[in-house]
C-alpha cells in the first residue's frame, strides 16, 4: 500500500492541485471551502507560485481568467454563493477557450442558506456554468481520495479541451478527514501553448477574446465548442458501480449521497435484497448511455440526492421510461443517514413504482410527514 | 467489519483531536477510516463532535445514526447521543461533567471521572485521552500500542511536551475501565 | 492642373507609431483614437512593444486590442483590473495595462479598480472619462455632470435622486498602493501633449516598480452628446473641467524627478 496521509478534504484538494502543477490560485473566503484557500496561502508562496486573496469572487474569477490567458495552470475554489458570482467569469473563460479548474464545495441554499453539506449546485454548474452556450466539465468526488485524483486529472482535461473543469464537492468532503495517497509532484510546464497571451517578443501578436460581434462568427465558435464537447462526451464519462451484477433494483447517487447510498445498499444486501448502486462521477458529461443500457435490466431505479432531485431529471432523460424511477433526497444542508435510504430501498422493493408514477410524489409526502412537528 | 465512534463534548475539550488520534492509528494499521467533524459556528464555544468510522473495506456513509460507541465528554452530549448507540455498543461518560449516569442497560458502559484523573496526571486537557483509553478497553478495535504510536507520529511539534502525559492518560483511562466497567446484558 | 512631385524628400515631422493599427471605427470627433495613439507612441518610445499586454474593456473601446500591435485580451465589463492582476502576477516582467471607460471602471468595475489600486498592482490604467455610456446609446454614467441630459436621465441628472459624479483621480489618490493618479484632457493639442507625458509617467511607474498608476483623460462623445466635434471639444473645456479639475493628485517622488 502506498504511504497514506490523513488529510482534510479541503487541504487534500489544495495539495493535489499543487502536485498537479497549479501555478496560480485566486480565491475568496467562504465556508465550507476556506481551508483550501488557507492552505494555498501557506504553500503557494513557499513554492514561488502565485496566491492572491481577491476582494470578491467576481475579482477572483477574473484574475484567474487573466492568468489562464497566459497559459498558466490556474484554479480557484468557492461555494455556491461565490460560484454564483463567478458564473460571469466562467462563461467568459469558456467563451475564450482557455483552461481553468474550479472547486465548488457545496453548502445549503438557496440564498445565504447555511454551511452544511449539500448538493444544491448540481444544476447551477452542470446545466449552466454561466450564460450562453457553455459546456463545463463537472466531476463529483465521493471521498477525499477521489477528490484528490479528480483534481489531479482536472488540469489535464481543462488543457486538453480548453475549457472549464469544475470539481463539485460538498461541505462533508471538504471538512472530513480520510487517508489519502497523494500523487507525485509534477514539474511545472516550461512551454506555453501556442495560443497563450504572454507578451513574448519575436512572434506575431496574439489576442484572446470571447467577443464575436458578428453572429456568423459566433456561430462558428459555438459549433466548435459543441464539437469539442462531443469529444468530451465520447472520452470522459466516469462512473462507479457497486453490486450491479445481479441487481434487480438500482440506486443512483453521486458524491456524498452516493456514499450514503452505498452503506444503505450493503445493508439491503444483508437483508437479501438484490440492490446495486450506480454512482456517476462525471456529472457533465453525464453517464446517460450507461444508465440507458442498465435501465431495461432494472425492475426500478431510485435516485438519492442531497437536493430536491436535480440529477433526477437527467436520470429520467437517460432512462427514457424503460423502468420506473423513484426519488429520495434531503435538502437544505441535511445529509441522509444510511438507515433512511435503506428504508426507502425496502419500500422500493415492497411497493415498486409504476411507470406513470411521479418520481417525487411519494417523497414529498414523506418529507411533509417527517418535517411536520408532532402535535 | 465496520466500527463507528462518536466523540462529543464542549469545544476546547480536545474532542476533534481525540477522534483524529483514533483515525491516525486506524490508518497506520492499514484500515479504512473517516473522521467527520461537526463544523462551523457550532464549534465556537458550543458543543463539538466528530464521527470516526473504522473499516476493512471502502467506507460508505461517514455519518451514522446509530454508532457502535459513544464518548460523551459532557452532559448535553450524553443526552443527545446515548439513546442512539447501537444495542450491544459502548458508552463512555465523563462523570466529572455529566449530571447523571448511563441509563441504557443494553450497552457496555463506563462512567469515568476523566477530568479528575487528568488533573491528577497534571493537566485537565488530558481528559480526552483518559476517555479514549477507557473506550479502547471496552471496544478493543485498536491496540493501545497502535494508538500510542499514532500519538508519537502525529502529535503536532508544538505539543511535543504533551506526548508522555497523553500516553499516561490513555493508560490511566484503560486501567480505570478495567476496574469499573459495567458490562450490561 | 498637374501636381509635380517635390524635388527634395519632404521633411518628416511626424511618423505614426507602428504599433498603432488605425484607422479606428470610432465616430468623428471622438478622442478614443487620440488616446490609443498616445498609448502606442509611449509604449514604442519606451521600447516595450514586445513585452506589453493590453486589456480592453466593455464599451466603445471593446475592440481596442485590434488597434494595437501587441498582445491583448478582452475583459468582462469592469473586470479589466482583476484580469490585469492575474496576468501581471503570473508574468511580473511584462508590461500590463488596462484601457477603460467611465461606466466600465467607475460603475460596474468600481470594486476591481479600487482593490487593484489598493494592492498597488504594478499595472497602468488608462481611464477614458466622457461622462456618458457610448456604446449602449448614451445613458447616464457615474461621471455624468449634474443636469446633463442622457438617454437615461432625460430630465438632466438630478443629484438628489441620481447621485453626483465620481472623481476617480482624486479617489484613487487616497490609496497607499497608488504611485500615480492624475487627470488630463484631450480637448486641444496643448492638453494632448500633457496627456502624453502623463501616460509616459504612468508606464514609467510600472516599469520602475513604484506602484499602481492611473491616467484619467477627459474625452468627448459628440454622437451621444449630440454635438459637432468642435462643440464637443469646447464642452470638455468649458463644462467637464469645472467638475473634473485637471491636475496631478498623486505623483510618486521618483516620477517627479524624471524628465520625459
Amino acid at each position: 500500500m502506498p504511504k497514506r496521509e490523513l488529510m482534510k478534504g479541503n487541504e487534500a484538494m489544495a495539495e493535489a492541485a499543487i502536485r498537479a502543477g497549479v501555478e496560480a490560485y485566486f480565491g475568496y473566503p467562504i465556508t465550507p471551502q476556506s481551508e483550501l484557500l488557507e492552505y494555498m496561502s501557506r504553500r503557494m508562496p513557499q513554492l514561488g507560485r502565485v496566491f492572491l486573496q481577491a476582494e470578491s469572487e467576481i475579482a477572483a474569477i477574473n484574475m484567474a481568467y487573466g492568468a489562464a490567458c497566459t497559459g498558466a495552470r490556474v484554479m480557484s475554489s468557492s461555494s455556491g454563493p461565490g460560484v454564483s458570482l463567478m458564473s460571469e467569469g466562467l462563461s467568459y473563460i469558456i467563451g475564450t477557450e482557455v483552461p481553468f479548474v474550479l472547486v465548488d464545495v457545496m453548502r445549503g441554499g438557496p440564498g445565504l442558506g447555511n454551511i452544511a453539506p449539500s448538493q444544491g449546485d448540481y444544476r447551477q454548474v452542470s446545466h449552466a456554468g454561466g450564460h450562453g452556450d457553455t459546456f463545463p466539465i463537472v466531476l463529483a468526488p465521493a471521498s477525499v481520495q477521489e477528490a484528490v485524483d479528480l483534481i489531479y486529472q482536472a488540469f489535464d482535461l481543462a488543457e486538453k479541451y480548453r475549457t472549464v473543469v469544475i470539481v463539485l464537492a460538498d461541505g462533508s468532503i471538504g471538512q472530513m478527514m480520510e487517508p489519502v495517497a497523494l500523487p507525485e509532484y509534477r514539474p511545472l510546464p516550461e512551454k506555453r501553448p501556442d495560443w497563450a497571451v504572454t507578451g513574448e517578443p519575436g512572434r506575431p501578436r496574439r489576442r484572446l477574446t470571447s467577443l464575436y460581434l458578428h453572429p456568423e462568427d459566433e456561430e462558428v465558435v459555438n459549433l466548435r465548442l459543441l464539437k469539442r464537447w462531443r469529444q468530451v462526451e465520447a472520452n470522459e464519462v466516469r462512473y462507479r458501480t457497486y453490486y450491479l451484477d445481479d441487481a434487480e433494483y438500482i440506486v443512483v447517487g453521486f458524491g456524498m449521497a452516493g456514499r450514503v447510498a452505498l452503506s444503505a445498499v450493503r445493508m439491503a444486501r444483508e437483508e437479501g435484497l438484490k440492490v446495486g448502486l450506480f454512482r456517476p462521477v462525471s456529472l457533465r458529461p453525464f453517464p446517460t448511455k450507461e444508465l440507458r443500457r442498465l435501465a431495461p435490466k432494472a425492475k426500478a431505479m431510485m435516485v438519492v440526492e442531497m437536493n430536491s432531485g436535480q440529477m433526477l431529471d437527467d436520470v429520467l432523460a437517460a432512462v427514457q421510461g424503460q423502468t420506473p424511477v423513484r426519488f429520495y433526497g434531503r435538502m437544505g444542508g441535511m445529509v441522509p443517514f444510511p438507515d433512511e435510504v435503506l428504508e426507502q430501498i425496502r419500500l422500493l422493493v415492497k411497493e415498486p413504482p409504476t411507470l406513470d408514477e411521479d418520481p417525487r410524489e411519494r417523497w414529498i409526502a414523506h418529507m411533509e410527514q417527517m418535517l411536520t412537528p408532532a402535535s | 467489519m465496520q466500527t463507528e465512534i462518536i466523540i462529543a463534548g464542549f469545544g476546547g475539550q480536545g474532542i476533534l483531536f481525540a477522534g483524529q488520534v483514533l483515525a491516525y492509528a486506524a490508518m497506520d494499521a492499514g484500515m479504512e477510516v473517516t473522521w467527520f467533524p461537526s463544523y462551523g459556528p457550532e464549534m465556537r464555544g458550543g458543543t463539538a463532535n466528530c464521527t470516526v468510522i473504522l473499516s476493512d473495506q471502502e467506507i460508505g456513509s461517514p455519518l451514522v445514526k446509530h454508532p457502535q460507541a459513544l464518548i460523551a465528554m459532557n452532559a448535553p452530549s450524553l443526552d443527545k447521543f446515548e439513546p442512539l448507540v447501537r444495542p450491544g455498543g459502548v458508552v463512555v461518560v465523563n462523570a466529572s461533567l455529566a449530571h447523571r449516569g448511563i441509563e441504557r442497560t443494553d450497552v457496555k458502559g463506563i462512567e469515568i471521572p476523566a477530568n479528575h484523573i487528568a488533573e491528577e496526571l497534571g493537566d485537565r486537557r488530558l481528559a480526552n485521552m483518559v476517555a479514549v483509553g477507557a473506550m479502547l478497553t471496552l471496544l478493543p478495535v485498536l491496540e493501545m500500542d497502535q494508538v500510542k504510536q499514532a500519538l508519537r507520529d502525529h502529535l503536532p511539534e508544538r505539543r511535543r511536551n504533551l506526548l508522555e502525559p497523553n500516553m499516561r492518560a490513555l493508560d490511566a483511562g484503560a486501567a480505570y475501565a478495567r476496574e469499573h466497567a459495567v458490562l450490561s446484558s | 492642373m498637374a501636381v509635380t512631385a517635390p524635388s527634395r524628400p519632404l521633411k518628416v515631422v511626424y511618423r505614426p507609431p507602428e504599433t498603432y493599427l488605425g484607422p479606428t471605427h470610432y465616430c468623428p470627433g471622438c478622442t478614443h483614437g487620440i488616446a490609443h495613439r498616445l498609448v502606442a507612441e509611449v509604449i514604442e518610445e519606451m521600447g516595450l512593444a514586445e513585452r506589453t499586454i493590453g486589456i480592453a474593456p466593455v464599451g466603445c473601446a471593446v475592440l481596442a486590442y485590434e488597434y494595437f500591435d501587441f498582445d491583448g485580451v478582452e475583459a468582462a465589463h469592469g473586470r479589466a483590473p482583476a484580469m490585469a492582476t492575474g496576468i501581471k502576477r503570473v508574468l511580473p516582467d511584462r508590461v500590463v495595462f488596462t484601457y477603460q471607460g467611465d461606466g466600465d471602471m467607475a460603475s460596474i468595475g468600481m470594486g476591481e479598480i479600487i482593490h487593484a489600486a489598493g494592492r498597488g498592482e504594478r499595472i497602468t490604467v488608462i481611464f477614458i472619462n466622457n461622462a456618458i455610456y457610448g456604446m449602449t446609446g448614451g445613458q447616464m454614467a457615474p461621471t455624468t455632470l449634474p443636469g446633463q441630459v442622457t438617454t437615461s436621465s432625460p430630465y438632466g441628472r438630478d443629484p438628489r435622486s441620481q447621485g453626483y459624479p465620481i472623481r476617480m483621480a482624486e479617489l484613487l489618490a487616497t490609496l497607499d498602493g497608488v504611485a500615480y493618479s492624475v487627470r488630463h484632457s484631450l480637448h486641444d493639442p496643448t492638453h494632448i501633449r500633457k496627456a502624453k507625458k502623463a501616460i509616459r509617467l504612468a508606464f514609467e511607474a510600472q516599469v520602475r516598480d513604484l506602484g499602481f498608476a492611473m491616467v484619467e483623460l477627459l474625452s468627448t462623445c459628440p454622437t451621444n452628446w449630440k454635438m459637432t466635434p468642435i462643440e464637443a471639444m469646447n464642452w470638455v473645456r468649458d463644462h467637464m473641467t469645472t467638475v473634473f479639475p485637471l491636475g496631478e493628485y498623486k505623483v510618486h517622488p521618483e516620477l517627479r524627478k524624471l524628465r520625459v
